[in-house]
């Protein structure tokens, strides 16, 4: 290469050089503003949600939080009712959801065939992107009629005589109510508990289920005292993901829960969640306080999930560091 | 205490200079001096951990990339502090090739693979461009292997050969001097052994700095060999004599095979 | 020997009643499918898809209009989300490894991926409809393109940290700046993972009710005006469900095994490319 070539060669890398800088410094700017939109629409629900639920808050005070009566008519709005259904049903859901969705895990890494995992496997992970409406009209016209003709005269024969129990299942087997909406809840998050559960099974090294193994422990011991004490923190996660999941759900719940601004005790009764009182309610209200009240019931949805999604998350991430990388 | 025989005999294309490295708080590379002869093969030997592979990473600065790797000292380029911040990475990249242990061939066509990096600084015609991606897989000694099927996927080839493109990828830039960690590590010994012979053609034109942790190889290919040890240069010198009388005892140790 | 039987036996109950569970999952969600084939097959017909959703108490009707509806609100919201997504994505992976403002963005990211989806309807609502004036199709898309964006940006950034540490510094090794490591090499090292991700996010806004209930609302006619209120399968469902006309019910039905063919659809059709992902 001559002289002449080779600083010819050289400028051009120069001035190719300060293209390049400028090139990078948009580069990480632009992607820096994408990045920036992810949060902003966080910042920007929490501010708005704040924002619209301000009137109601002036109005009724903290004791919203706490009042149990909603009542359009006389535009005097609580949100106990809504926040009642929403927990009573998540919680019954995961005492449904979590050891199913556990045995599935279970059977998924320990005690399935091999040649079954995989499709079996893959047939729970498709069912956690089935449309949470799907189960919602399925549990209206399916479940709920059957719930009401072949499960709840039962269940009330069994126990309506028994003290406290007999409160939960009292009133008329109509099916539809806060008992129908958890189960079919249940259904909806179980999908979801289990893959988690199983993706954090697999994370038990092999080695160490094959020592346990090798000091004579059967499956149920080794899931038992091994893999569970191992992987417990990550399957709390899993369980919380499913809670943050269950108390946000609308369709599932909405179109089974019976749509009633009351508390009963009964598990048969018609009740309502958050967000079902804001499907059915929002489309129809007036402006005032009672868009500001479903907008108030909102932002309490939106604080409960974050904080649940918030300790999943923290728990997920730990449970799965500590394998190391 | 170390060798500081840094000086050769030749023009020096590199001279590092009282070299530190720092990952973090831990130190890497302790005061290394020594000078990368032009057109000759440079081998750096020694057991793993040694800091051979990070001494090499310096030349190209690669550990810019990560967060909390700091290098201190001089490197010299054609008179250029290499170490510098001024110093524009990219240029410094274009200059000083490298191929790494495994075989990286970009996610595209075995010609966009070649063609890639000779377009980021240079504006080539159509022809031009197919000649020089000739010229460098013919350099690589991989033309007649690839020539029909240039436009099928760099992934597709045997890992010989993808070595063998990443290094004609390397070439193509006609940098000044090549980086080779570990090459051959991850081959096997047919497609080592024409890797070897290449580095040997390579040196006609390119001055090349190779790490590997197999002596025979660096007995085999190279001109100059430092041999490290616990991020220190114990001794360098001409391969020849390095080999065959050793002045430094840690230096025969390492190369009778009585430990590492 | 007494011990060694009372061990075996809890192993059995234990390993048995796993399988107990796996049946009884899959039992119920078989039955779910069951029914909505069964009830949703027979609502398909040439009307199904030519007709328009009829008037209360007309019989007949189709869903024409909420089947184009959905496929214009996702088709915006697939193009507002991808690129977003993306870019987002690719920020959490080339810069974001160590910053604190990256670790804050990637915890939001995660909360966004479970938030519930009535709430960012409610925050759209309040965005736009009020600000505008009326629901809207952009706003319906401005809502699901919120809930797709976090599944594009999560599944990017986790393809990108799959790519081989030597395969970025051997892109830097010759020279190339950072964009265009991170997008002609990197970023395409990994595209079918990042199809994949943009597929999965289209699945799982593609049945999504809650968003749309304040956003799009519903169009009982025809119309592919993107900023007038919107036809869309989800709502549809959702109302005709709930109404008392045997022929709406019906046609709920329909929808619901058309949006459910959908989803599994696109996400076999993931699953499918993904596999794929070795070549280029």
């Amino acid at each position: 290469m001559s002289e002449a070539a080779d600083t010819g060669q050289v400028d051009m890398h120069a001035a190719n050089i300060k293209i390049f800088k400028f090139q990078d410094m948009v580069f990480h700017k632009i992607t820096l503003l994408f990045a920036l939109i992810v949060l902003a629409a966080l910042v920007g629900i929490l501010a708005s949600l704040a924002m619209e639920a301000a009137p109601a808050f002036k109005t009724f005070g903290l004791s919203f939080l706490w009042s149990n009566v909603w009542s359009v008519p006389d535009d005097e709005f609580g949100a106990l009712i809504a926040i009642y259904g929403t927990v009573v049903t998540s919680v019954i859901a995961l005492l449904i959801a979590v050891p199913v969705s556990f045995g599935i895990a279970l059977f998924l890494t320990e005690a399935c065939p091999t040649w079954l995992r995989r499709p079996l496997g893959t047939a729970i992970e498709l069912l956690a992107g089935v449309p949470s409406i799907i189960y919602g009209i399925w549990g209206l016209f399916i479940f709920a009629p059957l719930f009401a003709k072949y499960v709840q005269p039962y269940l009330q024969q069994a126990f309506g005589d028994v003290p406290v129990l007999g409160g939960l299942v009292a009133g008329p087997p109509i099916g539809v109510g806060i008992l129908a909406a958890s189960i079919v809840l249940s259904l909806m998050v179980i999908p979801f508990i289990a893959s988690v559960m199983r993706d954090v099974f697999e994370t038990v090294p092999p080695v160490l289920k094959e020592s346990a193994y090798g000091v004579g422990c059967t499956t149920w011991e080794v899931v038992w005292n091994i893999v569970l004490p191992y992987t417990r923190v990550g399957v709390i996660g899993g369980i919380m993901l499913g809670l943050g999941r269950a108390l946000g759900e609308t369709m599932a719940v909405t179109f089974v829960i019976g749509n009633a601004n009351r508390i009963r005790g009964s598990l048969f009764a018609p009740g309502n969640s958050i967000a079902s009182v804001l499907a059915n309610e929002f489309g129809e209200a007036d402006p005032g306080l009672h868009i500001s009240s479903l907008f108030a019931l909102g932002l309490v949805l939106f604080l409960i999930t974050f904080i649940v999604l918030a300790i999943s998350r923290w728990l997920i991430h730990r449970g799965t560091r500590k394998q190391g990388s | 205490m170390p060798d500081h025989n840094v000086q050769i005999g030749e023009e020096a294309v590199l001279k590092i200079r009282k070299l530190d490295f720092f990952y973090g708080d831990f130190k890497g590379l302790n005061n290394v001096n020594l000078d990368i002869a032009r057109n000759k093969v440079t081998a750096f030997i020694g057991p793993s951990g040694c800091g051979k592979s990070t001494l090499l990473r310096t030349f190209n600065r690669m550990y810019d990339l990560y967060p909390g790797q700091r290098a201190e000292g001089e490197i010299l380029f054609n008179g250029n502090n290499l170490l510098d911040r001024k110093q524009d990475v990219n240029l410094v990249r274009a200059k000083i090739g490298m191929v790494f242990q495994k075989p990286t061939p970009f996610p595209m066509t075995i010609y966009e693979n070649i063609a890639f990096g000779v377009r980021l600084y240079e504006k080539l015609s159509a022809s031009e461009m197919n000649d020089r991606v000739e010229w460098a897989l013919n350099k690589a000694a991989l033309w007649g292997e690839v020539k029909d099927k240039l436009q099928q996927s760099g992934l597709s080839l045997s890992g010989g050969q993808q070595q063998r493109l990443c290094i004609a990828r390397a070439v193509a830039v006609k940098p000044e001097i090549v980086l080779l960690d570990e090459p051959t590590s991850a081959l096997d010994p047919i497609s080592t052994a024409k890797v070897e012979e290449l580095i040997d053609e390579l040196k006609l034109d390119y001055t090349i700095a190779i790490v590997t942790h197999n002596m025979q190889q660096a007995a085999r290919i190279s001109d100059y060999t430092a041999f490290m040890y616990l991020g220190e240069l114990i001794e360098f010198g001409k391969t020849d004599e390095l080999f065959v009388k050793p002045r430094v005892p840690q230096t025969e140790d390492y190369i009778t095979g009585r430990f590492g | 020997m007494n011990l060694y039987t009372r061990r075996l036996l809890i192993n059995r109950l234990g390993i048995g009643l796993s399988m107990l569970a796996m049946v009884f999952g899959l039992v119920a969600l078989m039955w779910i499918l069951w029914i909505l084939f069964s009830k949703g097959f027979s609502a398909f017909s040439w009307d199904f898809f030519t007709q328009d959703t009829p008037a209360p108490g007309t019989a007949g009707g189709g869903l024409r209009n909420a089947i184009v509806g959905s496929v214009m609100i996702i088709g915006v919201t697939t193009l507002v989300s991808t690129p977003i997504g993306i870019l987002a994505g690719i920020y959490l992976a080339e810069f974001g490894t160590t910053s604190k403002f990256a670790a804050t963005t990637r915890f939001v990211t995660d909360i966004m991926l479970s938030a519930p989806s009535i709430v960012i309807g409610l925050f759209v609502y309040a965005l736009m409809v009020v600000t505008l004036g009326g629901f809207s199709g952009w706003s319906g898309s401005v809502a699901l393109s919120l809930i797709a964006i976090p599944v594009v940006v999560r599944t990017t950034e986790n393809m990108l940290r799959l790519v081989p540490a030597s395969l970025r510094e051997a892109a830097f090794a010759i020279g190339a700046p950072h964009w265009r490591v991170s997008l002609s090499i990197t970023l395409r090292a990994v595209k079918a993972g990042v199809v994949t991700g943009v597929l999965l996010a289209i699945a799982r806004v593609t049945g999504e009710t809650a968003p749309l209930l304040f956003t799009a609302l519903n169009n009982q006619f025809f119309s592919t005006d993107m900023s007038q209120p919107m036809g869309n399968l989800p709502v549809v469902i959702f109302q005709f469900a709930m109404s008392p006309y045997d022929n709406w019910v019906q046609l709920a039905w329909g929808g619901a095994l058309l949006i459910a063919l959908l989803v599994l659809g696109i996400n076999i059709g993931a699953r499918f490319l993904f596999r794929q992902k070795d070549k280029i």
